[in-house]
């Protein structure tokens, strides 16, 4: 059956008739897509996953600053709570927030970064499969293979929706990237194709109308924060999941439907800076600060 | 649309379009200049003009003409490395008519004193369209595997050039030719669907009226 990335509901269906993973059906068909074989393919996704690796690890810089002035160090100060026992969220949670925290810090300060699957929402996927891979000492191949499940949720997000802020708002970057990392994740624990849709859907839903508002039009604020909101929504659509819980609207639908409102949404809310918390009398003032312009950046 | 469109690119941040489009941008005239670069002056417009310092839009540009790709840490220290090696660099904002509001036009100049003005949008993504060369409307995105030809206007180029990639068994899946004048220079664009053998472009490159061949893979 040759994928077309139109629907999840292909996916699953690709994945359930061949008693398959999605992300082994997935492999073999990009493989065949880019002429070149599984193990090619397989490894530059390994090279990618080892680039968010590091971007986790270098994030949690405490000295890291944008050039903004706008962010930098709140990873590490996560990170040093979660070491010394004291934050109250549990160690998977504050681990996950913090290595989403890093992530994008890291890209606001010109660091090397995977787009997942774009720079703004660069942290979600990573801190998601990062932090469960250290929590629960899963096997590497498990976590590569589940990127390909992320990539082809992602690919019909692509499709059908957007994953540009641009044209649909925060939800199609982050809640993209959350929907991904939800997909990941449930495969990863075991969850049936039928699982993955719907931790996807329910990671979409959670996000649905989020707006896309950046002070001063920099990754910064409040993108950074988002990520870790992001990982958070993950963990609790890919939980509902595995246990079982199905989303009342199918995946598609709620792709189609965040399209719709991302369609609706003024053009003051996607990544114009012109709304939102852009606008405020803070974010104004902090675009004067650093760029000495009260317009708008696009 | 493959699954590194998705999970990738692999980029220096912060911005796909402010920072690895802009980096495209700049490699892509330095490919097409073909030589080394003495002298880059670079206008943003829209977007690209307002923020690029919180971007690292300058540097990123710059870090492209260097020939560096969206991917390299080199990118962060840029302005120094041109610097260094005695490029002379200026950054201006202003106004490109009718222009997506992540332009950029990038002049360039050789150590031989020849020039390539190449005009650019950054269109999301990272993904970038190249829209004008020496003022001559192009289109290219450098997504497929892009074969650029800057040739004379003459009859036979095209029927040289293009068996040549049937020799290199490249299926051809967008053709474009632009010209700025009958006889004048021209450009073929032709996008393929796989890799193309270097060697094959070196062949192209002694074509007579041929000026400059690049093979372009962003």
């Amino acid at each position: 059956m040759q994928l077309k990335y139109n629907s999840v509901e292909e996916l699953v269906a690709a994945a359930s008739s061949s008693n398959k993973k999605i992300s082994e059906i997935v492999l073999e068909q990009q493989a065949e897509d880019m002429e070149t074989s599984k193990e090619t393919v397989y490894s530059t996704m390994e090279n990618s996953f080892e680039v968010m690796r590091q971007s986790v690890l270098n994030g949690m810089d405490e000295t890291l600053r944008s050039s903004s002035g706008l962010s930098g160090g709140a990873a590490a100060k996560l990170k040093k709570a979660v070491d010394e026992g004291k934050n109250h969220y549990g160690h998977l949670l504050g681990n996950a927030i913090s290595m989403a925290l890093a992530v994008t810090e890291y890209n606001s300060c010109m660091g090397q970064i995977v787009a997942a699957p774009t720079a703004g929402s660069c942290g979600v996927i990573p801190s998601a499969l990062i932090s469960v891979l250290e929590e629960f000492d899963l096997p590497k191949h498990d976590i590569i293979m589940s990127l390909f499940t992320a990539s082809a949720i992602g690919m019909v997000i692509a499709k059908c929706a957007s994953i540009a802020g641009a044209e649909g708002g925060c939800q199609a970057e982050v809640g993209s990237a959350s929907a991904m990392a939800a997909a990941a994740l449930t495969e990863i624990f075991g969850g049936t194709p039928q699982m993955v849709s719907d931790s996807c859907a329910i990671a979409l839903k959670n996000t649905m109308g989020l707006v896309c508002d950046p002070v001063a039009g920099l990754v910064e604020v409040p993108c950074i924060k988002r990520n870790a909101m992001g990982v958070a929504n993950a963990f609790t659509a890919s939980e509902l999941a595995c246990a079982g819980i199905t989303s009342a609207i199918p995946a598609d639908e709620v792709i189609l439907a965040m399209k719709q409102v991302g369609d609706l949404m003024s053009t003051a809310l996607k990544e114009t800076s012109e709304g939102g918390l852009a606008a405020t009398p803070t974010g104004c003032r902090l675009r004067k600060q650093i760029f000495g312009t009260d317009s708008a950046s696009s | 649309m493959n699954v590194f469109d998705i999970i990738g690119p692999v980029m220096i941040g912060p911005s796909s379009s402010h920072t690895a489009g802009a980096a495209r941008i700049g490699k892509t005239a330095a490919l097409l200049l073909g030589a080394p670069v003495a002298k880059a002056d670079i206008l943003f417009h829209g977007s690209f003009a307002k923020t690029y310092k919180g971007h690292g839009t300058d540097k990123a540009i710059v870090g492209g003409i260097l020939k560096l790709d969206p991917w390299d840490p080199g990118i962060r220290t840029s302005l120094e490395t041109a610097k260094e090696q005695g490029i002379s660099v200026t950054i201006r904002t202003g106004t490109i008519e009718n222009a997506h509001p992540n332009t950029a036009l990038v002049t360039l100049t050789s150590d031989q004193g020849s020039t390539i003005s190449v005009q650019g949008a950054s269109v999301g993504g990272g993904n970038i369209v190249i829209n004008k060369v020496n003022d001559m409307e192009v289109y290219f995105t450098g997504q497929n595997t892009t074969l650029i030809v800057m040739h004379q206007d003459i009859p036979g180029i095209i029927a040289h050039v293009t068996n040549l990639v049937a020799v290199g068994n490249a299926n051809i899946c967008n053709f474009r030719l632009n010209r700025q004048e009958k006889r004048g220079l021209a450009i073929m664009t032709i996008e393929m669907d796989s890799d193309f053998d270097q060697s094959l472009v070196s062949q192209i490159q002694t074509i007579p009226h041929v000026y400059n061949t690049i093979l372009l893979k962003l």
